[in-house]
């Protein structure tokens, strides 16, 4: 038994023992982000250390201090990747796919027909691997970002098309009738009434979609990609067994993935503060 | 019951069904045009849009083409022959399900520790929302090649993607549910001095069920996806995944295409079975009628 597995466990039951103590506290005082930081360092470290101890091969799984290490010094090739992938690839397609989700379903709102034929069918076609679409997309759009832009499209469309759609739908009829008999008109009903209410679906939908711009652009690059983008490099680098630079590119999406939920996030509390959902 | 189903869902849906149909014909005959008019010179346009819908390597293919292709694929090919589209099929499937089967497995230990114990809760809970942030399909490749390297090959590697992908809904679909009971109901099950396993098994997990079976239809989903996505990587001959990167190494689009649509045959079949479990179960438990 060795010094470093030995370390392993000692961490592992200490970090444990902390935890269930503080967690007993409940102390409204203390930090809420205490418990789950804390946990996230021990596993850290007992990553770090089941690595160093069990000598598994950095080809297999490289140690976070290894991984940090690469982060530092790649930071400009990351940069570029970052800017080619999820500003160039996932925004855009974000921003066109969800724009137009959203003004269909406005569209649509209308035409009681229209919306009983698509609301089932939009829910089938979110449970479909449309990622699937993605070599198709880059045969259309070629190898640049515009093919990742159009899958991303595609990807957001159908989620963010149901919530709205839902969202507009579930208003409480009073207040549909107060809306009237202050004789007010479609679009003032539209953008007073509506459309405020609708808003904890449609960031529902846009916090959905925030996951799928980014996996959709990634993954449309292994179908083929100039020489940069996320996803170029992290099948790039899988063939060279360079795992340390391929984490680091997964640290990179997980963090731009946690800010632009958390960007959500913020705004949804801003804008839907009225909601029960949002009140303790 | 009967006639509002029709006017309700099935008229509108297949109407829309019927005009995207349409739509892609229109669209077919743009796309392929230029094909059609580098192979064929000066043919009558009538002639040359029945072309545009028939090409052998069309840049979009017609319905009609993908659902030739999907027959003669799916019935006139013996099933163990590569060539067998339910042989690729098959390979996809069985991945999905054991996936999904360790995901919902996973899922609703997770849930049951973290509604049992304050210390998981809030320990747990946090970073089973973080573990989401990692697009897991985009590193579906290293992690298939990792696993490779250390001689876990077949249906491990994408299953494992897979459970990765599915466990997340159920975990949040079933904290929720295990959370649903009200205090009243939990007050009544103390008057009966029950214990807490048992205030698990008569109270808490019944009223589940309906948020479990809400998590499974998405986890079997994300599953199929975790799972031709898992087959992307080269060195992968089996299953749809694969099926369509070779396709698109061979510019052969109908094969993508018919590869596609059995994708979404397979995610209806799976979706649909789950909800007719539902139906039934919640039926016999009297939450819907």
């Amino acid at each position: 038994m060795n010094i470093f597995l030995f370390l392993f466990f000692i961490i592992w039951l200490g970090g444990w023992w902390i935890n269930i103590k503080i967690s007993k506290f409940n102390d409204p005082n203390l930090p809420r982000f205490i418990v789950p930081s804390l946990f996230g360092m021990v596993i850290l470290l007992m990553w770090e250390l089941a690595v160093i101890g069990l000598q598994i091969n950095p080809i297999l799984l490289p140690a976070p201090s290894a991984i940090a290490l690469k982060f530092s010094r790649s930071l400009d090739i990351l940069w570029i990747d970052f800017v080619q992938t999820l500003i160039k690839g996932a925004l855009s397609g974000y921003i066109l796919g969800c724009g137009a989700a959203f003004l269909t379903a406005i569209a649509i709102d209308k035409f009681n027909f229209l919306k009983r034929g698509l609301l089932p069918l939009g829910n089938f076609i979110s449970a479909l691997p449309i990622v699937g679409m993605a070599p198709i997309f880059v045969m259309w759009f070629g190898f640049d970002w515009q093919s990742k832009c159009a899958i991303v499209v595609v990807m957001v469309y159908f989620p963010m098309l149901v919530n709205c759609v839902q969202g507009l739908e579930l208003i409480d009829p009073n207040r549909q009738d107060l809306m009237r008999t202050y004789s007010a008109s479609y679009t003032q009903t539209l953008i007073k009434l509506r459309l405020p209410s609708a808003l904890p679906f449609i960031f529902n939908g846009l916090k959905i979609c925030s996951t799928l711009a980014l996996i959709g652009a990634i993954v449309a690059e292994f179908f083929g990609s100039p020489i940069k983008g996320m996803g170029f490099r992290i099948s790039s680098e899988v063939g060279r067994f360079a795992l340390d630079m391929v984490w680091a590119e997964i640290f990179v999406a997980a963090i731009a993935g946690c800010l632009f939920y958390g960007l959500i996030a913020i705004i949804e509390k801003r804008t839907t503060f009225w909601h029960p959902s949002q009140q303790k | 019951m009967k006639t509002s189903y029709l006017a309700n869902k099935f008229i509108p849906v297949s109407t829309i069904v019927i005009l995207i149909g349409i739509f892609w014909y229109l669209v077919a005959v743009p796309m392929n045009s230029d094909k059609v008019s580098r192979q064929f010179k000066n043919l009558p346009t009538g002639e040359h849009i029945l072309k545009c819908w028939s090409l052998k390597k069309p840049k979009l293919p017609t319905p009609h083409q993908i659902i030739t292709e999907m027959v003669n694929t799916i019935f006139f090919k013996k099933i163990s022959s590569k060539r067998s589209l339910v042989y690729h099929g098959w390979i996809t499937l069985q991945a999905t399900l054991a996936g999904f089967f360790l995901g919902t497995l996973l899922g609703i230990l997770l849930a049951l520790g973290i509604v049992h114990n304050k210390a998981m809760d809030l320990s747990v809970m946090p970073w089973v929302i973080a573990s989401q942030t990692i697009p897991i399909l985009a590193i579906a490749p290293m992690i298939i090649v990792v696993m490779n390297s250390v001689g876990v090959t077949g249906l491990l590697p994408k299953a494992i993607i897979s459970m990765y992908l599915s466990f997340f809904p159920v975990v949040v679909g079933m904290v929720k549910g295990l959370r649903s009971p009200d205090q009243i109901q939990l007050d009544q099950m103390k008057t009966w001095s029950a214990s807490s396993n048992q205030i698990l098994w008569y109270l808490r997990f019944p009223s589940s069920l309906p948020f479990l079976f809400a998590s499974l239809k998405v986890g079997v989903a994300a599953s199929l996806v975790g799972a031709i996505v898992g087959e992307l990587p080269s060195g992968a001959i089996a299953g749809l995944g694969a099926r369509m990167l070779a396709g698109t190494y061979y510019g052969q689009t109908i094969m993508i295409w018919s590869a596609l649509f059995a994708a979404a045959f397979i995610a209806a079949f799976l979706v649909f079975t789950i909800d007719f479990l539902q139906k039934i179960t919640l039926k016999k438990m009297a939450i819907i009628r």
